[in-house]
């Protein structure tokens, strides 16, 4: 069954990644509380100018939290098996892009959910954080909505490294950056020059913001946030196939430029 | 048909070019439209044939194109020109299922190093749909006749030394079952006990599995020892193409003394084998 054999063959790449995570342990608790502390410090912005704004700023820290390892997860993969050494043996495999690179992402989903979940109780163990008006399943369904965008800008973001093997991690890296400058990770984008908030319409990190925090600090329902998680399903459905697109054609100009792998 | 199918094989015609950016040379001003591209014929013009269950070695020195004529068959590089077919399948428009019937060995270890054998050789048999059982089975019994001790599976593999790391390498390629196999190097650093070993195994798997084996090497005596036919092959071309003892045969009736693999090469490209490095 053709089906089922790229289905199993995603789990190689979860599997492999945890046993990665548990390999690099050390570095993975690092970063952890690496993480920790950045919300933290960010929480204790907000306790200083005003109780509501602490979890406008934790929804900010986490999110973006969330947002970054799902982009870095996906957007790295073809620096880090490039330094590994390992990737003409992934690339070569007998299986699809799309099961190679959807095997990236379900990790990076999972992987993404339980670091940020460590992260919450953290924080909710320091600012007693009211959650009484939060609405959290309309929270959830737009994470869940725009997990879709970002692993589209993923896939993007991990086709830089195949056409420049020296500077596309380091555009990887820009991107990231502009994204977290425009979307109004822990301000309204409003506050941004003009010229700015004409980015901050294309970044769908915007509208997660946006309607993430409808949803926990103003407690809007589903039906509300609707025409938001349609808007960013709509963005995701567009991104992906796109971001798959490219990648193809990434791959394809590595393979005749030689670009997949240098020396050997 | 069944003519063709007999040819596991077939390369036609294959040529690849790079482009190198050239090096920035101080003091000298750089053409403010960009850097000049230098042209490298990794492969020039390369035909032949290897037939099902045949070891065909593919013997030159460093730079001379091998890695780059292994990596075009493995569906890894576009050949610019010329087309090659496993089977019967073209590698470039059949990827998918040319990828199901090969696999390749290279000379680095390409493993994550901070993973067991075990966990990379549980990857690869995942990617190539072997059952995990099944590929626990197997992966022991090669190593074990690879002489790589049991014990060793569950460390990091940067912990292995590099013959160690190779003979895993061999294993993980085994366990997909291919039917042609590209070793790429596959003794080259390793010490003489590890060589032998590997050497003895790819003999071994020749006679006990219908395996098709391409072989390159710059050791002369690794061609002899266990090809059936081999090529010498120079600055992208190959300069002869015979079984090791045609090569020799014919020199020497040429010479009117016996002579070696190593006074082919030379009398072939007129170098020494040692100074091309
Ligand atoms: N990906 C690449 N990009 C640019 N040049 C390359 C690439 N791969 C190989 N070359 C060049 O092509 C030539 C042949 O290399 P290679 O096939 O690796 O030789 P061998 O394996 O016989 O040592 C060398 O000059 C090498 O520098
Ligand atoms: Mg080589």
């Amino acid at each position: 069954m053709e089906l089922g054999r790229e289905l199993r063959a995603t789990y190689a790449f979860v599997e492999r990644n945890f046993n990665l995570v548990r390999r690099y342990l050390n570095w993975e608790i690092v970063f952890l509380f690496y993480s920790i502390i950045n919300a933290l410090t960010i929480g204790f912005i907000g306790v200083t100018t005003g109780p509501d704004e602490v979890l406008f700023l934790t929804v900010g820290a986490l999110l973006w939290g969330f947002l970054s390892v799902l982009f870095h997860e996906v957007g790295e993969s073809v620096s880090w098996e490039r330094w590994e050494g390992t990737i003409e043996y992934t690339f070569m495999a007998p299986i699809r892009r799309l099961t190679h690179l959807g095997g990236m992402c379900i990790f990076a989903i999972i992987y993404g959910t339980i670091r940020t979940t460590v992260v919450l109780a953290v924080v909710a163990f320091f600012f007693d954080i009211s959650l009484k008006e939060a609405n959290l399943f309309s929270g959830l369904l737009v994470l869940v909505c725009s997990s879709l965008a970002f692993i589209g800008l993923g896939l993007m973001a991990a086709v830089l490294p195949l056409l420049s093997p020296e500077r596309g991690s380091q555009a990887t890296h820009i991107l990231q950056g502009v994204i977290l400058l425009v979307s109004g990770v822990y301000y309204e984008v409003e506050v941004l020059p003009g010229w700015l908030q004409n980015l901050s319409v294309i970044s769908p990190a915007t509208y997660t913001l946006k309607a993430a925090r409808a949803a926990l600090l103003e407690g809007q329902s589903i039906a509300a946030l609707g025409p938001e998680m349609l808007r960013l399903v709509v963005i995701g459905l567009v991104l992906i196939p796109l971001g798959l697109f490219i990648f193809n054609l990434g791959e394809n100009y590595a393979m005749r430029s030689g670009k997949l792998k240098r020396s050997g | 048909m069944a003519a063709v199918l007999e040819d596991a094989l077939v390369c036609t015609g294959v040529s690849k070019q790079f482009y190198e950016e050239e090096e920035r040379v101080p003091g000298v001003k750089r053409r403010w439209f960009g850097r000049r591209k230098r042209p490298i014929h990794a492969v020039k013009d390369v035909t032949f044939q290897v037939k099902r269950g045949e070891i065909f070695a593919i013997l030159g020195p460093n730079g001379s194109g091998k890695s780059t004529l292994i990596r075009i068959i493995s569906t890894l590089l576009f050949p610019d020109r010329g087309s090659v077919h496993i089977f019967g399948m073209d590698v470039m428009k059949k990827r998918l299922y040319v990828r199901r019937m090969i696999n390749r060995v290279s000379v680095e270890a390409a493993f994550f190093k901070k993973l067991s054998s075990y966990e990379n050789l549980m990857y690869a048999a995942r990617l190539y749909d072997v059952k995990p059982e099944e590929a626990r089975v197997r992966s022991r019994e090669i190593l074990e006749r690879l002489g790589f001790s049991p014990k060793k599976i569950y460390i990091p593999m940067e912990n292995l030394s590099r013959g160690m790391q190779q003979k895993v390498a061999v294993a993980r390629a085994l366990l997909t079952s291919p039917v042609l196999l590209l070793l790429d190097e596959p003794t080259t650093g390793l010490d003489p006990k590890s060589k032998r070993d590997v050497q003895k195994f790819i003999l071994e798997v020749q006679e006990s599995h219908d395996t098709t084996v391409i072989l390159t090497t710059h050791d002369m005596d690794e061609a002899e020892k266990l090809c059936q036919r081999m090529a010498i092959i120079e600055d992208g071309s190959f300069v002869a193409l015979d079984t090791p003892q045609n090569l020799k045969a014919q020199l020497t009736r040429k010479n009117g003394h016996a002579v070696t693999l190593e006074d082919v090469f030379l009398e072939l490209t007129g170098k020494g084998w040692e100074e091309e490095g």
